[in-house]
């Protein structure tokens, strides 16, 4: 078994080009289980925990987007001032397990695991975020949407590291809820991500952990978008957001299994939207 | 005994700090897993992957072509008695013919390290005929299931009748109740190391157990040597709360050590440890109360069944808490009670704390809620209407001559402060749904729920559990020695609290707790301080009848006029006062005592009988947030009064009440080990939910002190009860806040928002 501890974007790619079968490891806190469990043999690694760059994190105010590094870890997205920058990524950072977890635990790795129940994804896929992906001979850049396959399945090659992720800058109401059989340190049985993009009037919905990958409730975004007079002002009866919720909730392909049933999953995402399009609407309120 | 004024000596009815705790705390304490020995070896278990199979043949050829691998034990190897059990011998060492839940131990490897034990036991191959698991308890029930072991598919049936069995009430309330699987889930895991003797023939452990000479006895009918050949250690133990009492990989490990003749460190994993032991039994009770128009209590009648698993474990006892508890608290002369505990290919049941009563509190007070309704009475008013005295008769014809203060735990219960009111805008983590930030203030809705237990003390039904200690005194210091397993709960700090206040000595060593003394018993039923307590004390007032005899002799003093003032000895008549340091320089004494409780009977088979010896009281009221559309829950207080003889330790008290709550809680809205055809869905931390942090309550807590005249230190076992009726009280509360029937434990998400 091989461990290098790269300190450079390059040598971790160079790494990769030298141990095909290498694992990247940035918290470990899905490795380190899956390994525990043996469900993973691993052979060589490559530590990225070294890898300055991949900690970062910097705000384009040119572009309005910020820049996340793929190791920066959910205490620092949990806290000011990232989670001022991008609110719902917080309050997701924040449901992640326990802090000795969210010290170390990575979009890089929730990416990079692609679980259905993983927390960062929802928000990524709301906020329409861009993953940036390197290898030796390449450096490409994969709208989440297509970046996530399946279950634990993603478009990143073997030579690739994700380096870092890109979201937009928004003005609006963002929000993270989750639903978990405890008041902390759970996985998700159902969660969903609400952002209104104030200054074009979208909302736009995802849901976790309610079919193999994330869910982007499109139709019931579009549905919302043909009701509601939504530049600038976001105006609702409670009416339309339950509706909106129910529209949602048919979206998601949920399943029964020992953590909740399929009925119950489908259940709370519409209450789950339904409250998340309502606080935006107040949010909106009180802005203006 | 002479007063002593305010002393920061560490005697009784202080928070006296635990030996073990700063050790604990820093991360010192070594803890049965962290036993080492030179020139050991690793050893793994194989477990059948199947609820019920028949085992066609086991090839170990290829684990003992690993380089590494020193041996491979299968049932064949096992010298002695081929199977085990606390009550009855029913439970293999190794599955033999046939596997009967998915999890049992079929081999067991020797290797040089646990990954090359590990991928020994993947090479070994078994041949299984799958059979069709029996699963439904009814089906054991009625016959139409063949049996799955010799000795059949019901473990014990047991009845309570007594009084008019024609007897109908003005009132009558029935209801069904279900209780899932919950496990102890003590964070120490299950390990052990065993050295061989050098003539083969014969073994010391050291294990994380309850009770140390009984699995001194099983192992030693297992491996057919003499008692006084397996030499036990305890190890350090980290939780037990039930689920040490049964062996586990106590024999395996003995038997790799004497096959390879060298020391065998044997520890699980997490996931093992939910097949290793033995969890609580999962139950359904069916029961129809009868009352008075103005609420008394006359007739209870109650069907329950209780789900055994594969192995008898302790069930039998179990069922027969179960039975005798199902009145609770209350007076009641007309019981018609049936109870089964059966075999099934799930995983087995047994010992955890509340044991068998929980199941049955659970019934009877979402009973009490219901006649309460019935009758136009308040929760609390039912229950002080029909609450038990001292006097009492139970539904077995025993009268309850314990101290019994149940008016007294409700009203004070009911005196404690309700929880502020929610905020405006509270803090949403501290809201139903936690962290995961689902709710406002405006989803949700507060409610209050009650429950009231009985528990019996100590072990029943003619079994005398008595337990054994040594004081010796030499040199103004003071050892004990006694064989009590300090699985958690502090005995060794009540210990030497004893020991303080009845010598005047403030230096208590403790002998490790092995079997070098005689037994004390089992670390359950609530009974080591009275127990143990009562044997230490015993002992420390032989070796005090003895220095007075010096003293007395030394200073021409009557022996009887001496008592311990503090640290000195006094004569209560005369002026003499020396201190016991230097009464004591030069002598040795040495006293060992066994404290008995008094005899119990059997039930007759109607479920007659004096079968328990005492019992302790408590009540808790529980509020509690809902988020009736997520169906979450957030408890916000439990308040408790609870009947404890005395506190011997404020601190050490006050932890068992907020741990049992927290346990108890645990079972009212996550812990269950979830069974799809008999294999477990759940078997780790990450799906067996426990109570964290966000989700524990404030916990409000009045201590009721009446002196037990029978316990030797006038204390009851505080134990249990903190984990019994609190979980029914959260369950009341969250049918008061949502309307909803709410009949089986752990209440899911789904109940809430699907059920009726
Ligand atoms: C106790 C506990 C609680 C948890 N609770 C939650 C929870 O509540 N919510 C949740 O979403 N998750 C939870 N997790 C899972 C885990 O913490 C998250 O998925 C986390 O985001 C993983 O990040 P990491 O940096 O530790 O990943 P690692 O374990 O280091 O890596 C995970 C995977 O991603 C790959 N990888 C890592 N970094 C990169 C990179 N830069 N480029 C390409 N591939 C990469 C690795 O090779 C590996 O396959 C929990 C885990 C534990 C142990």
């Amino acid at each position: 078994m091989t461990v290098i501890n790269a300190t450079t974007i390059d040598q971790v790619v160079s790494a990769l080009r030298e141990y095909p079968q290498a694992r990247l490891v940035q918290g470990g806190t899905d490795v380190m289980v899956e390994v525990n469990l043996n469900r993973a043999r691993v052979h060589d690694v490559i530590s990225l925990r070294r890898v300055n760059e991949l900690r970062r994190w910097h705000v384009d105010e040119e572009s309005g987007t910020v820049r996340i590094g793929a190791g920066v870890p959910y205490a620092e997205m949990e806290r000011a001032p990232l989670c001022l920058h991008v609110p719902a990524l917080g309050e997701a950072a924040r449901t992640v397990g326990a802090p000795q977890i969210r010290a170390t635990g990575s979009l890089g790795g929730n990416l990079g695991t692609c679980s259905p129940a993983g927390d960062g994804l929802p928000v990524l896929s709301a906020l329409d975020a861009v993953v940036h992906l390197r290898s030796a001979d390449d450096a490409r850049d994969v709208v989440v949407h297509d970046f996530m396959l399946g279950v634990k399945q993603n478009a990143k090659r073997a030579d690739e590291v994700i380096v870092a992720i890109t979201v937009p800058l928004l003005v609006g109401f963002q929000g993270y809820a989750k639903v978990g059989m405890r008041n902390a340190m759970v996985i998700s049985a159902a969660s969903a991500c609400l952002v209104h993009d104030a200054d074009n009037g979208n909302v736009r919905l995802a849901f976790g952990a309610v079919a193999p990958t994330i869910v982007r409730a499109r139709a019931a975004e579009a549905w919302l978008a043909e009701r509601v007079s939504l530049r600038n002002s976001l105006t609702l009866d409670g009416a339309i957001a339950r509706e909106f919720g129910q529209l949602a909730a048919k979206e998601c392909a949920p399943i029964d299994d020992h953590r909740s049933t399929a009925d119950y999953r489908r259940h709370a995402v519409a209450v789950l939207a339904e409250r998340l399009l309502l606080r935006a609407a107040e949010q909106q309120g009180r802005d203006e | 005994m002479a007063t002593t004024t305010a002393t920061s000596r560490a005697t009784l009815g202080t928070s006296a700090v635990r030996p073990d705790g700063m050790p604990k705390v820093q991360g010192r304490f070594a803890f049965a897993s962290d036993v080492w020995a030179d020139n050991m070896l690793w050893g793994a278990t194989l477990r059948s992957p199947h609820p019920h199979a028949r085992i066609r043949s086991i090839d170990v050829s290829g684990a003992l072509a690993i380089n590494g691998v020193s041996v491979v034990i299968t049932a064949d190897d096992v010298p002695g008695q081929l199977t085990y059990g606390l009550i009855t011998s029913d439970q293999p060492v190794f599955a033999r013919d046939v596997v009967r839940y998915a999890g049992e131990p079929v081999a067991a490897v020797a290797a040089d390290h646990p990954e090359t034990a590990r991928r020994a036991l993947d090479a070994i191959r078994v041949d299984y005929e799958v059979l069709s698991p029996l699963l439904d308890a009814e089906q054991a029930i009625d016959g139409s299931f063949a049996a799955i072991h010799p000795d059949g598919n019901v473990i014990r049936n047991q009845r309570v009748i007594r009084g008019d069995q024609s007897f109908v009430g003005d009132v009558i309330v029935e209801g069904s109740y279900e209780l899932g699987m919950q496990d102890q889930a003590f964070l120490g895991l299950e390990a052990a190391l065993a050295l061989p003797d050098e003539d083969g023939a014969g073994v010391e452990l050291f294990v994380a157990t309850q009770w140390l000479h009984e699995d001194q006895k099983q192992i030693a009918a297992c491996l057919d040597m003499p008692l006084e050949r397996v030499r036990i250690t305890l190890g350090g133990v980290g939780g037990a709360f039930g689920g040490r009492e049964d062996i586990s990989l106590q024999v395996h490990c003995c038997l790799l050590a004497l096959v390879t003749r060298r020391p065998i460190k044997m520890q699980y994993g997490r996931e093992e440890s939910f097949f290793g032991h033995i969890h609580r039994h999962p139950a359904r009770i069916v029961m129809r109360h009868h009352a008075d128009r103005d609420g008394t209590l006359r007739r209870v009648e109650a069907r329950a069944v209780f789900d055994g698993g594969a192995y008898a474990s302790t069930s039998s006892a179990v069922l027969i808490n179960a039975v005798t508890h199902m009145q609770g608290p209350y007076r009641c002369d007309i019981a018609t009670v049936d109870g089964y505990v059966v075999r099934t290919n799930n995983p087995p049941c047994g010992a955890m704390r509340g044991f068998g009563v929980v199941q049955a509190c659970f019934a009877h007070e979402s009973q009490m809620d219901k006649l309460a309704v019935a009758c136009g009475l308040s929760p609390v008013d039912i229950r002080l209407k029909n609450a038990m005295r001292t006097g009492d008769r139970l539904i077995t014809g025993q009268i309850v001559e314990s101290v019994a203060p149940v008016e007294r735990c409700i009203r004070e219960t009911a005196a404690l402060p309700m929880p502020a009111p929610l905020l405006d805008e509270p803090d949403a983590l501290e809201l139903p749904g936690g962290s995961g930030l689902t709710a406002r203030r405006s989803n949700i809705r507060r409610g209050v729920g009650w429950g009231v237990s009985i528990k019996n003390l100590m072990y029943s039904e003619g079994f005398d559990d008595y337990a054994t200690a040594r004081c010796r005194l030499a040199d103004g210091v003071v050892t004990l020695q006694f064989a009590t397993a300090e699985v958690g709960q502090g005995f060794v700090v009540l210990a030497q609290q004893i020991a303080r206040t009845v010598l005047g000595i403030d230096t208590v060593l403790l002998e490790p707790i092995s079997t070098a003394i005689g037994s004390a018993g089992s670390t359950s039923a609530s009974r080591q301080t009275w127990m143990s307590g009562g044997a230490v004390d015993g002992a420390c007032r032989l070796v005090r009848e003895q220095l007075f005899a010096h003293v007395g002799a030394t200073h021409d003093v009557d022996p009887l006029r001496l008592a311990i003032d503090a640290t000195e000895v006094i004569d209560t008549m005369g002026t003499l006062r020396v201190a016991v340091a230097d009464a004591a320089r030069g002598l040795v004494l040495d006293e060992t005592f066994e404290h008995h409780h008094r005899a119990t009977e059997e039930l007759d088979e109607n479920g007659q009988g004096n079968c328990h010896v005492a019992f302790a009281f408590v009540a808790h009221r529980a509020v509690v947030d809902v988020d009736p559309d997520l169906g979450l829950v957030k408890v916000v207080q439990i308040a408790t009064a609870q009947d404890v003889g005395r506190v011997l330790n404020p601190l050490a008290a006050l932890g068992q009440v907020e741990g049992g709550i927290a346990q108890g809680l645990g079972l009212a809205v996550m812990e269950e080990i979830v069974l799809v055809n008999g294999k477990m869905r759940n078997p780790s931390f990450t799906d067996y939910l426990l109570p964290t942090a966000l989700d524990a309550p404030e916990v409000v807590v009045t201590m009721i002190e009446e002196p037990e005249p029978q316990a030797p230190l006038g204390a009851k076992g505080i134990g249990e009860p903190p984990c019994i009726s609190v979980t029914p009280a959260i369950v009341a509360a969250i049918r008061d806040a949502t309307g909803k029937a709410l009949t089986r434990v752990p209440v899911r998400p789904q109940d809430i928002v699907f059920g009726d």
